[in-house]
């Protein structure tokens, strides 16, 4: 294993301490260290860790499961990748510890068809674990009290699985697409069984949580976030790859750090992040500012921004999953007219109909995907005006025909 | 059929072999996948056969290979080259190297060569974000790509 350095996930820790460290503590005892943690969620949605895997443990049920979502789709992102490539153990670890504290004995990891060629790695370390009994317990009497097994499925190509509902339903064997919510996973989840989804990187922080205990991983980052975040770093930059930072690091910062001249913008959270322009590069990453999953995205001067917005509204159009209306309607009306504005053809008065369009999706759109989608858009065009000319003429045409 | 999980077994009923398990119908996706690995494509007597062997209708077998775009209902290449066209690899020259594939294929993105060898598509991101122009080569991730270096790529598969 590559030593790599930083303040939480890739600071020192022995294989599967912290799951035997769990068991001699009582369940209720690991939720409870899990919650005065602070932790929430690294996919980017930043919900609460502890209350998540509190609600499931609260709800009466026969099974329950444990699901991590490696679908890893958000453009810009890597970070997962290479969790799973370099330090698989510490991610199944986090799995069985949160599988012991809700009561569930059973892991799915849904990883995403794009990383298939990690398999073998992956298949090897959970044979490891299966043959050494690393994920199982025995009373004094020599009869098994818990034992956790984690079995592999793969995506197929579909960015919206990464949406927790989305990916219940592809693991149940259907269609990827979201359902309402609530009723939440916690209750209902896969096959109907209470069921918790976390990031990758949530279950690789959880083992170093319970070892060294939720004070000191509160000491790092910020009083709102606590403890640290990948980020996964590209574009026009020296050094691309991924970075383990503190919460509360400034895009000033990072930029120095990956040697990044001459930038003019920062795409934070991928095509559902927003842009951030130059003047305010002294931002955080951090859930109280810019919140994300980790995707950091380096534009130079020389780099249209509007070419950037049309490129993250591409890829939604190609990603909706079409169930609801907003979404698969608001997307190609949003990318008309990017591409209007890319050719002067604009008016103000239309850009203000796509705005509010905009605004609708956002608040209309049934699952993440659309409520962000039309979000880089939105800070493009509100913080890059000099990079586009309104056409002066007043525009017959209209965003919406009615 | 080879179960697709050791939770799997196979049991004959009224002369017919099916798959059982707690939970038969989540093994679709596995099965669908398997099947476009090793034909390149699910058929629809394939469809016809899965839905059977699950106990559901092969219109939801249609609906699922539909929705996923690494499931196809048409025969792909031997080999599948798929050209990440993301913002950072369009930032770093990604369309030159599809269009470098289109020439050395001698066909666009989206299609397949008429030998059934290749089928070159473009993607979004695979992950490679910081070894940009990068593709995905069946199932290999494989970055730092230049126009330069396709022919060799296709040499290389042709000899696999
Ligand atoms: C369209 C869409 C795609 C998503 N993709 C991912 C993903 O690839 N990985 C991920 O961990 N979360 C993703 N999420 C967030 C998940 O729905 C969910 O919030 C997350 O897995 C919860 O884990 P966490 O709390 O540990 O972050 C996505 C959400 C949406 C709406
Ligand atoms: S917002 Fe988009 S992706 Fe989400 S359910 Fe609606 S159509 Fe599907
Ligand atoms: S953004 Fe292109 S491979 Fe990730």
């Amino acid at each position: 294993m590559p030593r790599r350095q930083g303040p939480v996930i890739f600071s020192g820790i022995e294989r599967y301490a912290a799951f035997k460290k769990a068991l001699e503590m009582d369940r209720s005892a690991v939720l409870g260290e899990v919650k005065d943690s602070n932790i929430r969620g690294r996919g980017g949605a930043g919900f609460p860790v502890g209350l998540k895997w509190g609600l499931a443990a609260s709800v009466q049920a026969e099974k329950r499961f444990v699901v991590c979502n490696a679908d890893e789709g958000e453009p810009g992102t890597f970070k997962d990748k290479l969790l799973l490539t370099e330090y698989p153990a510490l991610v199944f670890e986090g799995m069985a510890i949160a599988g012991f504290a809700i009561g569930a004995n059973k892991g799915f990891l849904y990883l995403r068809g794009e990383y298939r060629g990690l398999i073998p790695v992956l298949e090897k370390e959970l044979s490891e674990i299966r043959k050494e009994g690393a994920f199982s317990k025995k009373d004094i009497t020599g009869k098994k009290a818990f034992d956790f097994d984690i079995e592999i499925r793969l995506g197929s190509g579909a960015y919206v699985c990464g949406e927790e509902t989305a990916l219940i339903e592809s693991l149940e064997g259907n269609r990827g697409e979201p359902r309402n919510r609530p009723p939440f996973p916690v209750n209902t989840g896969f096959l109907g069984y209470p069921t918790i989804v976390n990031n990758v990187e949530t279950f690789a922080a959880v083992p170093h949580i319970i070892l060294k205990g939720a004070g000191w991983f509160k000491s790092i980052g910020t009083e709102i976030s606590s403890g640290s975040k990948l980020i996964s770093v590209s574009g026009d930059c020296e050094k691309p790859g991924v970075y383990e930072v503190p919460f509360g690091i400034t895009l000033r910062e990072i930029l120095k750090m990956t040697g990044a001249g001459d930038t003019k913008a920062v795409q934070v959270g991928g095509a559902s992040g927003t842009c951030v322009p130059k003047r305010e590069f002294s931002r955080k990453i951090a859930f109280e500012d810019l919140s994300t999953g980790g995707s950091v995205i380096i534009f130079s001067r020389k780099r249209n921004m509007l070419e950037a917005a049309e490129n993250f509204l591409r890829f939604f159009e190609e990603e909706s999953c079409g169930q609801c209306t907003p979404c698969r309607e608001g997307v190609p009306v949003l990318l008309e007219g990017v591409e209007k504005l890319r050719k002067g053809e604009c008016s103000g008065k239309y850009l203000d109909d796509l705005l509010s369009l905009a605004e609708t999706m956002q608040c209309a759109s049934k699952c993440g995907l659309g409520q962000s989608a039309p979000n880089a858009f939105v800070s493009i065009v509100e913080k890059f005006k000099n990079e586009y000319k309104l056409s002066k003429k007043r525009g017959k045409e209209r965003v919406f025909n009615g | 059929m080879k179960p697709v999980c050791a939770a799997e077994k196979i049991i004959e009923k009224n002369g017919r072999k099916i798959v059982v398990c707690d939970d038969t119908r989540s093994r679709l996706l596995p099965i669908l996948q398997d099947r476009q690995d090793r034909r390149g494509y699910i058929s629809d007597k394939d469809m016809q056969n899965i839905a059977d062997l699950l106990g559901i209708h092969p219109v939801e077998v249609y609906s699922v290979v539909t929705f996923y775009s690494f499931l196809s209902t048409e025969k792909k290449g031997k080999h599948v080259i798929r050209v990440s066209n993301c913002i950072s690899n369009v930032m770093k020259g990604s369309e030159k190297v599809v269009r470098a594939f289109e020439k050395a294929l001698k066909i666009k993105a989206g299609e397949t060569t008429g030998d059934r060898q290749f089928t070159l598509e473009r993607t979004g991101c695979i992950g490679m974000c910081d070894k940009a122009p990068a593709i995905m080569v069946d199932t290999e991730l494989v970055g730092n790509v230049k126009p330069g270096m396709v022919k060799k790529i296709i040499g290389d598969l042709r000899k696999r």
